[in-house]
């Protein structure tokens, strides 16, 4: 489990579940017990206010308009793109592209560094632990430039072993691209160490952060990772809006992904000249109310702290992982030594999906299945597992009621 | 061999359920119903037959015979087995032009939409419309036939 500072950051729950309108509501006639912030984080009324806010009072197009809203709507743009900056620790603002999550930044990694550096026999390592988002892209170009695709296996426990990374990587490896937390397992992968590794052979390490950002604290700087990516909607923020991170001369040195709108600089039939970071990767019309509500969101997060969060979240940790290693039959899929806040399971002779319905009818959402990891679930010889998964609102009293939920659930399902 | 309508077949299923005083009732009669659904033989489990969902897998096979069809299938996940024993019901044993005709209002009369619909397009979903696939191959096998 995660080491946490002994210094006390007790949350306010009450106060916080208070300002999370859809905390409030039924499901199927139970109080909500919303266990799936994996998949999504629910929003606190300051972001929804942020977004109704920006289209009831200055909904404009960025960037062009010479009339006030046009400038208010662009200066709450930009202003997110400095709060991003501050939140993973970037050098400069530039180096902060607006994405419409995770995937997308992946992609944009792959369809422009990649086509440009990777060559017959060239190595990229991901894990045996990726999302599917950070399998395909990589294989799409593998495919396209006949490189190869090299995995790092995963133990028993759910960890990747230095070990077995340093002997996949070498002078054939051009990039890594490595999550950061898994989100099947909630596996802490140890990024530092293997972004040093990697750059040691020279290859260059994207980092996905798409269940990191909204727990640990984020320094790309030290890090020194190449590439990062996560996802708003994971951090409190809308749906729609992600970031790309990625050093200022790598971003320089890169082709342009999509074409159009803000990303040119001049345009003629004959050549099109594009602009300066970070516009040369933001075409068209950008997510503007989305991308103004995240940084309401980061502030959000950093006003609570991140390390009190992550003080509470660990606790639901560990008090959900005892409480459900009690029942019979039940086994933890993964146990790695650093784990951030989230319990995936299976029990003996039943399928996650049908506790997952029958879950759902207590008011409690969970999330089975092969959480888009089938590689990993393969591994495990799995068709998939149940999710439990916590953010700062959830309660020890919500956990107990997900494990009498899951009594009941066995009960019927035996 | 005279068979049921299958409107009837849903009409007396929609009245059992309306009996059912509470979700753990309605849960318990279709896990009941997938636990008492045969295992289909290994030999059908093939990847032909699989209909992979996001979550549940679900092995479909049919067979045609004296102009009906007839279906068997299992599930992974006692709960959709359940519904698969029920779409069985319903439309195993009719002719394929009934099948291609039938609405199966049923699954939503009785609160099992999500089920049907969950899982992108696949899942339960896609085993109607694999059902009706084979009701229409055969309807087409029998107009050859014919000519």
């Amino acid at each position: 489990m995660t080491q946490i500072d002994s210094i006390a950051l007790d949350l306010d729950l009450q106060a916080i579940r208070s300002q999370f309108p859809i905390l409030s509501r039924t499901v199927n006639d139970k109080p909500l017990v919303y266990l799936d912030n994996a998949a999504t984080s629910q929003k606190p009324q300051c972001v929804i206010d942020a977004l109704s806010d920006y289209y009831g009072r200055y909904n404009a197009n960025i960037h062009r308009g010479i009339h006030t809203l046009a400038e208010e709507a662009t200066l709450a743009y930009e202003a997110t793109r400095f709060a991003v900056q501050e939140f993973i620790g970037a050098a400069s603002a530039e180096e902060i592209i607006f994405s419409r999550g995770t995937t997308e930044g992946i992609n944009l990694v792959a369809y422009t560094w990649g086509r440009q550096h990777l060559k017959a026999g060239d190595e990229i390592l991901i894990s045996g632990m990726e999302h599917h988002s950070n399998i395909v892209p990589w294989q799409i170009l593998c495919q396209e430039k006949n490189a190869v695709l090299k995995v790092i296996p995963v133990s028993e426990e759910g960890e990747l072993s230095m070990e077995n990374y340093n002997s996949l990587l070498t002078e054939k490896t051009k990039l890594v691209s490595i999550v950061q937390v898994s989100n099947a397992l909630g596996t802490v992968n140890p990024v530092k160490e293997m972004i040093d590794a990697a750059h040691a052979v020279g290859a260059k390490v994207l980092v996905d952060g798409a269940q990191s950002a909204v727990h640990l604290d984020i320094d790309v700087q030290a890090l020194d990772c190449d590439f990062f990516a996560f996802s708003g909607h994971k951090v409190y923020a809308p749906t729609g809006i992600g970031v790309l991170y990625g050093k200022k001369e790598l971003l320089d040195s890169m082709p342009v992904f999509h074409g159009g709108g803000e990303m040119i600089k001049e345009v003629t039939f004959e050549e099109t000249t594009y602009n300066d970071l970070p516009y040369k990767y933001e075409a068209g019309t950008p997510n503007i109310a989305d991308t103004i509500a995240l940084k309401t969101a980061l502030d959000y997060i950093q006003n609570i702290g991140k390390a009190a969060i992550r003080k509470h979240e660990n606790e639901l940790l560990v008090y959900a992982t005892a409480q459900l290693e009690n029942i019979p039959g039940l086994r933890i899929i993964g146990k790695a030594k650093e784990k951030v806040s989230l319990v995936s399971f299976i029990v003996k002779g039943i399928h996650p999906q049908d506790i997952g319905i029958l879950l759902d009818n207590l008011g409690i959402a969970v999330r089975t299945g092969h959480h888009c990891t089938q590689p990993l679930m393969k591994r495990f010889g799995i068709p998939g597992t149940v999710r439990a998964s916590f953010a700062l609102y959830n309660t020890k009293e919500e956990i107990d009621i997900l494990i009498a939920g899951m009594h009941k659930s066995i009960k019927m399902l035996s | 061999m005279s068979q049921q309508p299958i409107l009837e077949i849903e009409k007396e299923i929609i009245e059992d359920f309306s009996l059912f005083d509470s979700w753990e009732d309605k849960y318990e009669y279709i896990i009941d119903l997938g636990k008492k659904l045969p295992a289909l033989e290994e030999e059908y489990k093939i990847a032909d037959n699989k209909i992979k969902g996001c979550q549940s897998t679900v092995w479909l096979a049919a067979a045609h015979e004296d102009g009906r069809v007839f279906f068997k299938a299992d599930s992974d996940a006692v709960i959709v087995k359940g519904l698969v024993s029920m779409l069985i019901k319903v439309l195993s044993g009719h002719r394929p032009e009934e099948i291609l005709e039938a609405r199966l209002d049923f699954i939503r009369e009785i609160g099992m939409m999500t089920h049907l619909a969950q899982t992108r397009s696949n899942g339960l979903l896609a085993m109607i419309k694999q059902m009706k696939n084979y009701a229409f191959a055969y309807q087409t096998i029998q107009g050859l036939e014919k000519k």
